[in-house]
């Protein structure tokens, strides 16, 4: 390589490798403040911001999803795995909006640790499945399950006997 | 910008011959002939393709067991996305390969790629902002993901921008080119964003280190898809460069030749 065209190159490694450190930096600072929402567990421990606008994040737990009858207010409870935070919403949900789904919704938490949530976004996980087969799949996990169960089942059985 | 400009102006002359097919691809003239003779099979090639990959996402994928018939906007969705990334890298690269090497025709397709790149960027966005609405319950949301996306259709209405700011193509070249690289550091960042945060945006789902999580009967006419907006990006940007090439060199004596051999023949 011409001595000249060697230097440019190293010029342009320059700019990028400049650009990537400044920017990188930037990306690092607002590590936090790049989170969409926040989990449960870090509402709770109260390190989200207290009485202010924010969003919560997690899934939404089986069973927990109450609606009224002559309104659209809706209650459900989230969670990221540690805690659970109540929600609380009047209004209409987004169609993915299901128990054991991830839901994100924003509003402020009230004294009481429940998110008044002005709207409910649903999240949309990376997998895509035909009917067919999420139902055989599904069909296979209440198999297995029901498996389990029986085996338990049969080992408490035999352990009585022992 | 003047020290600048010193250190990436004054090209020298004598090269040694290993970088002589270097050279001989770097010929604007060289390459307006050779792609007339590729087009006509690229562009056969696309519509095929791309023919194929939408019959069969659209209509013979099966549907899926949440979304219903509404995840079928992946198919043009991930694939403008994707060629929208692969769009920067190709334009960066020209404009890299113009501040080094002084070819001409690595600025004629950095410019050729600004406007492509912007046009897949904003179907992306757009497929987006369609499918967000029923599936999330919103059209637009600040996430990371989205928000770098936004970034990127700004980098390249930067980069056609700048074009036109100069009154020296050179000049212009230049700047592009060096915003065009500056911009990459976004691409990674696009890519990574969904891991690095809590978006709403779903994490990929076609990764290069495992296998899909997808269903093989929707994946394929996505792989059929991501091909085809490949061969048409390549049509797209031979074009555009074919263009730029006539405006550029509209003055040379071959490019005379062209015309009136048209207008005569």
């Amino acid at each position: 390589m011409h001595p000249l065209r060697k230097q440019r190159l190293q010029l342009v490694i320059l700019i990028v490798v400049a650009a990537a450190l400044v920017i990188g930096l930037v990306v690092y600072m607002l590590r936090e403040n790049g989170n969409f929402f926040y989990t449960p567990a870090q509402i709770i421990s109260g390190e989200a911001p207290q009485n202010t606008f924010l969003r919560a994040g997690g899934m939404v737990v089986d069973g927990s999803v109450l609606r009224s009858d002559d309104s659209l207010w809706v209650q459900f409870k989230i969670t990221d795995g540690v805690e659970s935070l109540t929600i609380e919403h009047t209004g209409i949900l987004p169609d993915l909006f299901a128990e054991g789904e991830a839901a994100i919704a924003s509003g402020k938490v009230d004294e009481n640790l429940v998110l008044q949530a002005t709207q409910i976004l649903a999240k949309h996980d990376e997998k895509y499945t035909p009917p067919e087969v999420a139902d055989a799949m599904n069909a296979a996990y209440k198999a297995k399950q029901e498996e389990k169960e029986e085996k338990e089942e049969k080992e408490e059985q035999s352990g009585s006997y022992k | 910008m003047n020290w600048l400009s010193n250190k990436l102006s004054a090209g020298p002359s004598n090269e040694s011959p290993s970088w002589q097919w270097f050279y001989r691809l770097g010929s604007p003239r060289w390459f307006y002939l050779r792609s007339g003779q590729w087009l006509p099979w690229l562009s056969l090639a696309a519509l095929l393709v791309l023919a194929t990959g939408l019959v069969w996402g659209l209509a013979f994928a099966p549907e899926d067991a949440k979304q219903g018939n509404s995840f079928r906007i992946i198919y043009i969705h991930v694939p403008a996305a994707f060629l929208a990334q692969s769009g920067y890298f190709i334009m960066a690269i020209a404009g890299a390969i113009g501040l080094i090497w002084k070819m001409k025709i690595s600025y004629m397709v950095m410019k050729a790629a600004a406007p492509i790149g912007a046009l897949l960027t904003f179907v992306a966005l757009f497929t987006g902002a369609v499918w967000g609405k029923p599936t999330w319950g919103a059209y637009w949301v600040w996430d990371a993901r989205i928000t770098s996306m936004l970034i990127l259709l700004f980098l390249y209405a930067g980069v056609m921008a700048l074009q036109y700011a100069y009154h020296s193509v050179d000049a212009a070249s230049k700047a592009s080119a060096i915003l065009a690289l500056v911009g990459t550091v976004n691409i990674p960042i696009i890519n990574k964003s969904v891991d690095w945060w809590y978006t709403l945006h779903q994490p990929a789902t076609i990764k290069l280190t495992s296998a899909p999580s997808m269903h093989m009967d929707m994946f394929m006419p996505l792989l059929v898809m991501i091909v085809g907006f490949y061969l048409f990006y390549a049509v797209a940007l031979i074009l555009h460069t074919r263009n730029e090439i006539l405006r550029r060199e509209r003055k040379t004596s071959w490019v005379r030749e062209l015309v009136t051999a048209k207008a005569g023949g």
